[in-house]
């Protein structure tokens, strides 16, 4: 990528499901390793946006480039720089947890050494045998954490990240979704305050549109209350 | 792609053999297609109705065609609802790797319920003994087969985006199976006549590999397609 491009960059970017425009005219720029926070109440547009830079949704309308590469057209050039954790964990249910990192480390081209490294920095080396299906929902949580970035991505799209972890999963799955390593990240939050902290710029959505866009640092909580009314 | 194929046929298989939510239902409904049609052919002058020839070749076809439509409606069913799609369109793989992982776990079904349904057939309502056919018969059986798991990947692949999954994959398999069911019936038929001396119909053969040819090139063309948003 030139150093010149934006790691994401949105002019007039747009989505709809049928007739309903999820996400409208969507402008805005992320250096490579910024961290974006996208805030804004349930059905804002928040997960459509993150599974559009995430090549798994088409934009319908505007331009959107991720890693100086234009979506759609350029999808296969970004993926594999892209660590993705959604609201699904990606993970099959009858496969033990090592199985399906190793399933993901083969399709990324990923060494094994990788996985258990992984499975002991989430913390789950001694229920890495078990199925996902016998899992709790932060155990799974952990495992989808250490599958996004199996092979090292350069942006991390992260749903909601810590949703289902308990205060020690928080602290053992930070050193691998945090700011560290130059990555570039773009993450939604439910919570505006602590999604702030670590964060460069936070783009606000409300019924698909822009409602707020400014430097984390600079964003007051009457603006955060707005966004939320 | 022979790597990212090994990876997605091995989740493929490991998944069915801890599920079992395929080849038992596909082998139970044979046999007791089988088993309902001995005991409907009845008796006839005191000894057990046996069939030979072009019904024996339609009622062995028709039964597997029909069990082959069950096994088609779950192909992506986990892929669908665990995820595995998004995880495995995030990867840098060629997209074409899937159609083959998932048309070779087709054919591997197949085989492994005509392991029991063949002789299940012969034990039940066929009159020659199927000993003498059996090789002809087997190569009929593999070269349909491949129509089937490639006709069937495809039209799985289709019906997973679709609401009424259940209903689609029959609509849409079935009538593009016809010509599957016509040539191997007659490719077995003569195999399966009383008294026949087996030798193998070379020109139904020839369409059957014909028209798997055909679809394994209008797959890969369109297979793409189908995986886009």
């Amino acid at each position: 990528m030139p150093d010149q491009d934006p790691a994401v960059q949105l002019r007039g970017a747009g989505r709809r499901y049928g007739e309903r425009a999820a996400l409208r005219d969507v402008s805005l720029q992320l250096r490579a390793g910024q961290t974006l926070v996208v805030l804004g109440p349930n059905g804002a547009g928040k997960t459509t946006l993150l599974r559009m830079l995430a090549t798994l949704l088409r934009p319908h309308a505007g331009e959107v480039r991720v890693l100086g590469h234009e979506l759609p057209d350029d999808g296969f050039a970004v993926r594999g720089r892209i660590g993705f954790l959604g609201h699904e964990p990606l993970l099959y249910r009858e496969l033990t947890g090592r199985e399906n990192l190793l399933f993901h480390a083969r399709l990324h081209r990923v060494a094994r050494e990788r996985v258990d490294e992984l499975l002991d920095a989430v913390g789950m080396r001694p229920r890495a045998e078990d199925p996902v299906a016998e899992l709790s929902r932060g155990m799974v949580q952990r495992l989808a954490v250490a599958r996004a970035v199996l092979h090292e991505p350069e942006l991390l799209l992260l749903d909601e990240p810590l949703a289902n972890l308990d205060p020690v999963a928080v602290a053992q799955v930070a050193p691998l979704i945090g700011r560290g390593g130059g990555r570039t990240r773009v993450l939604t939050s439910h919570d505006p305050v602590g999604g702030l902290v670590g964060a460069d710029l936070a783009l606000g959505l409300k019924r698909g549109r822009v409602a707020l866009l400014a430097r984390a640092a600079d964003v007051t909580p009457a603006q955060i209350a707005e966004l939320y009314a | 792609m022979k790597e990212t194929v090994a990876a997605l046929l091995r989740k493929e298989l490991a998944i069915e053999l801890r599920t079992r939510e395929s080849v038992p239902a596909m082998v139970l409904f044979c046999v007791t297609t089988y088993v309902v049609f001995h005991f409907g052919l009845g008796d006839v002058g005191g000894a057990r109705a046996v069939i030979a020839g072009d019904l024996a070749a339609g009622v062995l076809w028709v039964t597997l065609l029909f069990a082959a439509i069950l096994g088609i409606n779950r192909l992506f069913v986990a892929d669908h609802e665990q995820g595995g799609f998004d995880g495995f369109l995030l990867a840098p793989v060629d997209r074409t790797a899937l159609l083959v992982a998932k048309a070779i776990a087709l054919l591997t079904f197949l085989c492994v319920v005509e392991l029991v349904a063949v002789p299940a057939f012969g034990l039940l309502l066929l009159g020659p003994s199927l000993g003498q056919a059996l090789p002809e018969l087997l190569v009929v059986l593999l070269v349909a087969d491949v129509g089937i798991a490639v006709v069937g990947t495809l039209v799985a692949a289709l019906a997973i985006q679709t609401r009424a999954r259940d209903l689609m994959v029959p609509l849409l398999a079935l009538p593009l199976l016809v010509p599957v069911v016509i040539g191997a019936s007659r490719a077995t038929a003569p195999l399966l006549a009383q008294g026949a001396a087996a030798s193998l119909p070379g020109d139904w053969l020839s369409l059957l590999a014909l028209y798997d040819l055909l679809f394994a090139l209008i797959a890969y063309a369109v297979f793409d397609f189908l995986l886009e948003d």
